[in-house]
């Protein structure tokens, strides 16, 4: 995120504090690493670069927390498999021999969105200064936030309204479309590897967006942001004609409007898609 | 040899009998128990679009045909959403079992040019996707630091993850791809 999308992580660091939750940095992080590409290459190295950050996380004394829904499957993941299978400390502290990585797996992985979905859309509601009446918002959860359901703490498995519910707070509308609970067809190494069937998903799922009249996407994660973002650009290009301008949001961005922000504070300015359409129905 | 009206015949020598145990080995530990309900190509978004067929790899693989699946693309069009491992009715990691073939096709030399070059960013810089001159820029302008305090910032952090990539395997399996 911090590589890719500085807007969303400017986002996140001017909302987060305003609900009382102060972040640090976790610093000589590396890539988490990507659960689709690495971890599909040689899974031990997504392994034991994924448990050197969460045990930089647990040297410092906090959980670690990601905006990331990739970075979090990658750490939820990884808990998991040490957890479960105690032999593979054992099999990483020879990797992390001379160096100073101490790993109890104590630790906890946490998401921003997780984070806020604690405090609840009532905290949510408290915090809104602009309320974002008339807004369509068509919200886009992305798989790795909710799957595998086992390793993630939400309380259901499926149909899933958590988020839903926060971008209600906001006073704007979570409008319902067709398929919304499909993948974003980026993950995987999809994207990189199978561009074309990786812009063939994201299509499927902006055609069913368009079709719903939504002013903008909202989602929770920077590979899902990617996509939206830039697959638009290029079905428009290959089309020639601006047919996807589908504004897309990360919840941070969303919330800070409702907080009376200024778009810019929240890098609004600085997307893809063109955000103004959005905001000129907020100003309007 | 396949046409509309004879079976495929598979042959003695394109079986391994041992590829089936790898995947269970690895953490697929109930494909065995696979059913070929289907479960897992109806509800996978790349198999929707596509001639993917998750039902159809999982066969291949419970018959041993390691070289045919390690080879051949489609293992490659898992988005890895995980609904095919939520949905299974035998409860198998389909997901996982995906992401224990890539790895031994990996091993194998069948890696795509681009995922070589991402692994390339992050030996070199601890980020599959490293930080750019545009984004630096968009930094400043937002208020950030310009470069952020990762493996990026940080001289020793970078050197132990390079010094673990080593200790992996990983610099070298990645190296061995570049004559495939």
């Amino acid at each position: 995120m911090p590589n890719r999308f500085p807007n969303i992580e400017a986002s996140i660091r001017v909302v987060l504090p305003k609900l009382g939750i102060f972040l640090d940095d976790l610093e000589g992080a590396s890539c988490c690493p990507a659960p689709g590409v690495i971890r599909s290459f040689d899974e031990l190295t997504w392994l034991a670069l994924a448990t050197r950050n969460l045990a930089l996380a647990e040297m410092s004394g906090h959980d670690l927390i990601t905006g990331c829904n990739g970075c979090y499957s990658t750490f939820k993941e990884a808990l998991t498999e040490i957890r479960e299978h105690p032999g593979r400390l054992r099999e990483l502290q020879k990797v992390f021999k001379d160096m100073d990585i101490k790993f109890k797996g104590k630790v906890e992985a946490r998401h921003v969105i997780e984070a806020i979905a604690d405090l609840g859309p009532d905290k949510i509601r408290s915090v809104v200064t602009k309320k974002l009446e008339g807004i369509k918002v068509g919200v886009h959860y992305g798989c790795h936030l909710l799957k595998p359901s086992k390793n993630r703490p939400w309380k259901k498995t499926q149909n899933h309204t958590f988020l839903d519910e926060l971008v209600e707070a906001t006073g704007a509308l979570s409008t319902p479309y067709k398929d919304k609970n499909l993948c974003c067809g980026a993950g995987g190494g999809v994207r990189a590897g199978q561009v074309e069937l990786s812009i063939d998903i994201a299509k499927e799922k902006l055609n069913n967006l368009l079709d719903a009249g939504v002013d903008c996407i909202v989602n929770v994660c920077s590979f899902c942001h990617l996509q939206y973002e830039t697959a638009q650009d290029m079905m428009n290009e290959e089309l020639g004609e601006k047919k996807y301008n589908i504004p897309v949001l990360y919840y941070t961005q969303l919330l800070g409007l409702a907080m009376g922000l200024d778009p810019s504070e929240l890098g609004l300015d600085t997307h893809v898609v063109d955000t103004k359409p959005l905001l000129d129905k907020i100003y309007g | 040899m396949t046409d509309d009206t004879s079976f495929e015949i598979i042959d003695n020598d394109d079986i391994d009998s041992d590829f089936v145990d790898e995947i269970v080995k690895a953490g697929a530990d109930r494909i065995r128990t696979c059913i070929q309900c289907g479960t897992c190509s109806a509800v996978c978004p790349s198999g929707r679009l596509t001639a993917f067929r998750t039902r159809e790899v999982i066969r291949k693989a419970l018959l041993g045909l390691k070289e045919e699946v390690l080879a051949s693309e489609d293992i490659w069009m898992c988005s890895t959403c995980y609904t095919c491992l939520e949905r299974c009715p035998r409860q198998i990691k389909v997901t996982d079992a995906i992401l224990i073939m890539r790895n031994m096709a990996v091993k194998h030399g069948f890696m795509l040019p681009e995922h070589r070059k991402t692994s390339q960013k992050l030996i070199q810089t601890g980020h599959a996707v490293p930080i750019d001159d545009k984004n630096r820029g968009l930094r400043k302008e937002l208020g950030l630091d310009e470069v952020p305090p990762t493996t990026h910032a940080d001289e020793k952090a970078l050197n132990d993850v390079k010094e673990i990539l080593k200790k992996t395997g990983f610099q070298e399996l990645i190296e061995s791809q570049e004559g495939q």
